[in-house]
């Protein structure tokens, strides 16, 4: 067995490889004080491989290639992570300020589309569908896209199915107790919740014309990860999708600096909101 | 200052809330048991906001208190929060039925106390 500390070896050249091959393989950027994500994502990796440090794992990368290993990599370093109801603040907003304009604005259609645009195990899709569900909307033709660029995630999210772990935080006790089942050691969400998202893998990077428009798009916590060029191409993008005045939610230390031509920042309750202008 | 009492027949747990009850501006006091936070709640009369209780303890069980405490009109506002390694179904919806405000499943981390606590919107 090897301790924490022959783990979280990594010689500056490795660290080097290991950034360019993440920017090279999904364009994320990971700056140079991140050895702590390294040791901690990269861990259960080395233990299943039976390999001894991080040094190991690139020099098993770089000698042999393999995808599979390559691809567990890339999504342990980029994985989001992600709860129920994360920044309760911007729920709010979304329940005291944008569901009622919608409702009046679209009682006729009746249709209203939502985008969690970094998916990653569905929580934040869900937590958006069961605040739908409670503000009355079950009889709306809604639907919610969940994506992320990597379909092992999205494959758990699809399932609906989380460890005690991922309902005890930020999941109020009365929304457990009324959609979800106890299957075993898992909490499963109910038919009604699941069939409201629909989950797709994109790359956030590529185009998206075909989607939208979107009354709400959630893409929080994965911007950080990318340059600045790279981050404005994805936030014009993220505008063309979306219904004028529609609402952007950025994680809480984003912000849509650069693209003051497409969104205006606005404060609701608590919450930065980021409007298509 | 607002205040919290830690209910539970573990020091080592009591003592890990009570820590991060006081990190978040909270003065804490401790019981051991349902009955010993009887005696502190009505001894410390409407200055206890917020509970944080356990289920299975000796004397008096956190369920009953919580029932107790809910059949008074005095304690109606008090925020109580079960932290309890029962993590079936029906007993987070006896709890909830019972009065509880939320409810956390040990083995917790800090960030779920503190979320859970902030989902009861008590002000501290």
């Amino acid at each position: 067995m090897h301790s924490q500390t022959s783990i979280s070896q990594i010689h500056p050249d490795n660290y080097r490889f290991l950034q360019e091959h993440i920017y090279s393989q999904v364009g994320i950027v990971l700056e140079e004080d991140k050895h702590y994500l390294f040791e901690s994502r990269l861990a259960p990796i080395i233990t299943r491989l039976g390999l001894g440090t991080i040094d190991d794992l690139c020099a098993l990368l770089k000698a042999t290639c393999q995808p599979e290993i390559s691809r567990q990599v890339v999504e342990a370093m980029t994985t989001n992570e992600t709860y129920f109801f994360r920044d309760p603040a911007q729920y709010e907003a979304i329940r005291t300020v944008l569901l009622p304009r919608l409702i009046e604005e679209r009682r006729d259609t009746k249709r209203l589309r939502f985008w969690s645009a970094a998916a990653s195990t569905g929580q934040e899709a869900y937590s958006l569908a069961m605040r739908l569900v409670e503000a009355g909307l079950s009889d709306w033709n809604i639907q919610i896209l969940a994506t992320d660029f990597s379909s092992k995630v999205l494959e758990r999210a699809r399932s609906g199915k989380y460890q005690q772990i991922e309902v005890n935080r930020g999941l109020p006790a009365a929304l457990l107790v009324k959609y979800f089942r106890q299957s075993g050691a898992e909490w499963q969400l109910s038919d009604q919740v699941r069939r409201m998202v629909v989950f797709e893998t994109i790359d956030l990077r590529s185009s998206m014309r075909a989607l939208g428009p979107f009354d709400l798009v959630f893409c929080r916590n994965v911007m950080i990860y990318f340059d600045t060029q790279t981050k404005k191409n994805i936030l014009k993008q993220l505008h063309g999708t979306m219904f004028r005045g529609g609402w952007l939610m950025l994680g809480g230390v984003e912000t849509a600096f650069g693209v003051e031509e497409f969104f205006e920042r606005r404060t609701v309750g608590n919450a930065p909101v980021y409007v298509a202008r | 200052m607002p205040k919290a009492l830690v209910v539970d027949d573990s020091k080592a747990i009591r003592t890990i809330l009570a820590k991060t009850l006081k990190e978040l501006g909270f003065e804490v006091c401790e019981a051991a048991n349902g009955r010993e936070a009887l005696e502190v709640i009505e001894a410390e009369k409407a200055t206890v906001q917020l509970v944080l209780l356990d289920w299975n303890m000796p004397e008096m069980n956190g369920l009953d208190l919580l029932k107790k405490l809910r059949q008074a009109p005095e304690f109606a506002s008090l925020v109580i929060v079960m932290v309890t390694t029962e993590a079936e179904l029906k007993h987070i919806a006896e709890a909830l039925d019972a009065g509880a405000n939320e409810y956390v499943m040990k083995p917790f981390t800090k960030d779920i106390i503190v979320g859970k606590i902030q989902l009861t919107g008590i002000q501290f």
